[in-house]
């Protein structure tokens, strides 16, 4: 037996004892429970893995409840682990450990200690059975889960009123989002008959026609969802604000999991999604769109949090357009190694925020390379791994990326070239935010300065585990044209995903982009390091000739300000003036005024005969036997 | 021989001397003599149709009807009994609430 | 014999009067007494003697003589005001008693009176076995089902009578 309902049982454990008695046990209770159940979770998703990898077909099911069952239609509280999820599970979990110890470090003296930990049991709890479930269902719940622990987490510093608009907004995009999925799986239901990945993903071919519309529509519903979930255009807005949450929320969920989910459902339904070349198209179209536009504003902003979350919106654009051009090895490669180097930056912001007092605006950081130095070292090992720098892992999954978009059938040159755009651009704003932080003058406070200290051990640690997977990481899908090892990607997920024909393009030519992609990001480096080597002075004199560029990127792009003018204002009205005034207040008012005045009235008049004098009931009584007497005579 | 109209009449008014008791009168006691009284006014219409008719199913009718009469007047006086232990009256008109 | 009947009659009238017009309700007792015994008189004119034989040990004796106690038990002072709340309803029900009269009276109107087949026991008849002797025997064979189950509802009464008036709110 696999015993795969362990994987979750243990954060579900986990959530229930800090829940419940976190509080009364006290901090040492619930800083010991909290990571162990993470632990204990990741050894046993471990052995699953390596249990996947000799099964027969590489998948292992399990079946712990009959759900549903009505007529043909059954669905089961089914676990199953194969190679997607096997994946994810090692990062969830894993990731996910380390964050826990890393917390504990980081929310240590904070007040609802316990209530974190339990929220973030349970987060992870739903995260896998998002991922184990083997059916819409399944994974549904814990789609939903994990939204619910997102807004919790988000607003965890709920007295503050940034905190609660943050959480509320990331819940509501995400309801869009939903609308989408429950949609999608309706219309698969009436198809298919079924809800399981499995016969979807076997039937899709023969039920659907290629290219139809029913499987585009489908198909872009689905996406939909991703895009509430992870945060693309139309729906990313939510994102840079859940950033009000605490750093290591934003580092597992808003960066290396959570947000994923949209990507995995694509990749769990890649056979479904090729048969669509439609949504293909939208979907590499707006991932690219959404890796360029989030590029383009995370290099003017100061919030370090900020950065890193514009960062993350970007770099899922990257992983969408991998989905979008049929690279779904690809994309969830660089899943895999965003989750280590994100995560590992996110963690290294937070140990710097920690240090100067919770301080995240790097107009007053700098000079701090020499008094954190392990954090230094670990953020900058995670900004050459996310820059694309050779031989760190995000090189080798990006370059993947940009390979395919450049020569998959559904790529195109145009493509590649966005995705090159923001290759440079992810490379400048990092190395901005690293020379911001670490290099040049200090811009602190005397009395913060002089308290300055580097993070104790459950933090270190964690970020130098996180550094050694960041910089190797890579080497798990090193493409093929270096001939160096195999690509284990490649071998890992052979037969997986659904197979689109292999793409054009020479040796060559993947050596001439990569080249290219990589000088871009070295010459971005050499601007960044000229301009911001010595805090912000140099590129104020470049900024007032571009003001406009500035300003545009400084307020994203205004699109906050538009979702508000052309969809919240008018709702507004249309809710004040239409809905309420007009019809609340007119028609359902006064039908419910109006229910109340006829049996009030039909009361009054019939009252009086229910007055309870007996005799007035005799006398009622004789005269109903005199008219039955004068009918009948 | 007695004509039948005639007792038949004597019955009607009797009856009609009850039915007014029951709904003029305010002694809930006296309420309740005015229902035997119009019982009785139908017994004597019982006992007239089966002499005429030479029948004896009138007549045992009659002995029923009275045995319920019987076990109606205990009952209800019973009641009755409780009511004024209660409301320490016998006017009807005060005993407009049916549950207390 | 027509005479002792019309004075038997207009007695009982006027005791059934008293019932509805005297104020004291002893008095309306008393009065109503008066009417049973009438009625019992009327009953022996009919040949029934067993009917008014129970006739007056049953009603004129027995339940009477339970109203009168009943009446002196609770003795209420306030129970003849004539509370004229609802003149309207007392001409309304003076009218439906004139009417419900009227169709009773007219419905016993001998000319329109339609009356079945003829019994079998005939005035002779009931003279030469005694009108005991055959509701007895009616009683027992045709009726017995009848007999019984008034057994059981007088049983019912009388411990529902106890239970009812049984004291318990002390």
């Amino acid at each position: 037996m696999s015993q795969i309902w362990l994987v979750p049982a243990f954060p579900l454990l986990g959530f229930l004892l800090n829940g419940f008695f976190g509080k009364r046990f006290g901090t040492r209770f619930v800083s010991f429970v909290g990571p162990l159940a993470i632990a204990l979770s990741f050894a046993q998703s471990l052995v699953l893995f390596f249990q996947m990898l000799e099964a027969e077909g590489n998948i292992l099911k399990e079946h712990l409840y009959t759900w549903i069952a009505s007529g043909n239609f059954e669905v089961g509280i089914n676990f199953q682990v194969d190679q997607l999820s096997a994946l994810y599970l090692l990062v969830i979990t894993g990731v996910g450990f380390l964050i826990h110890v890393y917390s504990v470090g980081y929310m240590d003296g904070e007040s609802g200690y316990y209530r974190f930990f339990a929220y973030l049991n349970l987060f992870v709890f739903f995260m896998l059975i998002l991922v184990l479930g083997d059916s819409f269902l399944l994974m549904f719940v814990g789609w939903e889960g994990v939204g619910l622990c997102s807004y919790l987490l988000i607003g965890y510093y709920f007295e503050k009123e940034s905190a609660a608009e943050a959480a509320k907004k990331a819940f509501l995009f995400n309801r869009i989002g939903d609308f989408g999925v429950l949609s999608a799986v309706l219309l698969i239901f009436l198809s298919f008959g079924s809800i399981e990945f499995a016969t979807v993903n076997a039937e899709a071919a023969t039920r659907l026609e290629f290219g139809g519309t029913l499987v585009t529509a489908i198909t872009l519903l689905l996406f939909l969802g991703a895009t509430g979930k992870s945060a693309q255009i139309p729906l990313f807005v939510w994102l840079p604000d859940a950033m009000e949450g605490p750093t290591p929320v934003s580092a597992l969920i808003h960066a290396a999991t959570m947000v994923t989910a949209g990507l995995y459902m694509v990749a769990r339904l890649s056979h479904l999604f090729v048969l669509a070349p439609f949504t293909m198209n939208v979907i590499a179209v707006i991932g690219a769109a959404t890796a360029l536009l989030a590029a383009t504003i995370a290099i003017t902003q100061t919030d370090i949090k900020r950065v890193l979350a514009y960062s993350t919106v970007s770099q899922l654009g990257y992983m969408f357009l991998a989905m979008g051009v049929g690279a779904f090895g690809a994309g969830v490669f660089h899943v895999m190694t965003h989750a280590f180097f994100k995560a590992l930056l996110f963690l290294g912001s937070g140990s710097v925020i920690l240090a100067i007092h919770h301080e995240q605006d790097m107009r007053k950081m700098g000079a701090l390379k020499n008094k954190l130095p392990i954090t230094y070292i670990t953020m900058l090992l995670g900004t050459f791994a996310i820059s694309g720098i050779p031989f760190f892992s995000g090189f080798f999954s990006k370059d993947e990326i940009l390979w395919k978009a450049f020569s998959s059938p559904l790529g195109s040159p145009w493509l590649w070239g966005v995705g090159f755009l923001t290759a440079g651009l992810t490379a400048f704003y990092m190395f901005r935010m690293i020379y911001l932080t670490f290099h040049g003058n200090s811009r602190l406070d005397a009395h913060t300065a002089e308290h300055v200290h580097e993070s104790p051990f459950t933090i270190t640690v964690p970020l130098m585990i996180l550094a050694v997977l960041a910089v190797t990481g890579g080497f798990f899908g090193v493409p093929h044209v270096f001939n160096l090892i195999p690509n284990g990607m490649e071998n890992y997920f052979h037969g997986f995903f659904a197979e689109i024909p292999s793409g054009h393009g020479a040796v060559s030519t993947e050596w001439t982009l990569m080249a290219f992609s990589v000088g871009f990001a070295l010459l971005a480096w050499f601007v960044a390091s000229r301009l911001y080597h010595s805090g912000f002075e140099l590129a104020a004199g470049f900024r007032r000739k571009w003001e406009w560029a500035y300003q545009l990127s400084l307020n994203k792009w205004y699109i906050d300000e538009l979702y508000n003018t052309i969809i919240i204002q008018p709702g507004r009205l249309i809710s004040t003036y239409l809905l309420w005034r007009l019809f609340d207040q007119n028609v359902i008012d006064r039908a419910v005024n109006t229910t109340g005045t006829v049996a009030r009235t039909i009361g009054n008049t019939i009252r009086p005969f229910q007055n309870g004098l007996i005799q007035n009931y005799a006398l009622v009584f004789t005269l109903g036997t005199f008219l039955i007497l004068w009918y009948v005579m | 021989m007695i004509p039948i109209e005639h007792i038949l009449l004597l019955s009607a008014v009797l009856f009609t001397l009850g039915v007014l008791g029951v709904m003029l009168r305010r002694n809930v006691i006296i309420i309740f003599m005015s229902i035997e009284l119009m019982l009785n006014a139908v017994n004597l219409s019982f006992v007239t149709f089966a002499r005429s008719m030479d029948s004896m199913t009138g007549v045992i009718f009659i002995f029923f009807i009275i045995v319920v009469a019987a076990a109606e007047a205990v009952v209800g006086l019973s009641i009755i009994l409780s009511i004024f232990r209660t409301r320490k009256t016998l006017n009807i008109d005060e005993f407009n609430i049916l549950k207390w | 014999m027509l005479i002792i009947f019309y004075i038997f009659a207009a007695l009982s009238v006027l005791g059934g009067l008293g019932v509805l017009l005297l104020r004291n309700p002893i008095h309306c007792a008393l009065s109503l007494v008066g009417t049973f015994f009438c009625l019992g008189a009327i009953y022996v004119m009919l040949n029934a003697e067993f009917v008014a034989v129970i006739q007056v040990l049953v009603y004129a004796g027995a339940i009477m003589v339970l109203f009168l106690f009943v009446l002196m038990l609770l003795s209420s002072k306030d129970s003849e005001k004539y509370a004229n709340k609802w003149p309207i309803g007392k001409i309304l029900a003076g009218l439906l008693s004139l009417g419900i009269f009227v169709q009773i009276a007219s419905l016993f109107n001998a000319s329109e009176l339609q009356l079945g087949p003829k019994g079998e026991y005939p005035l002779e008849v009931v003279e030469e076995v005694g009108s005991i002797a055959l509701i007895g025997r009616l009683l027992f064979t045709d009726y017995i089902l009848a007999f019984e189950i008034i057994a059981i509802l007088l049983l019912v009464a009388v411990i529902g009578a106890v239970v009812i008036a049984k004291r318990r709110f002390q």
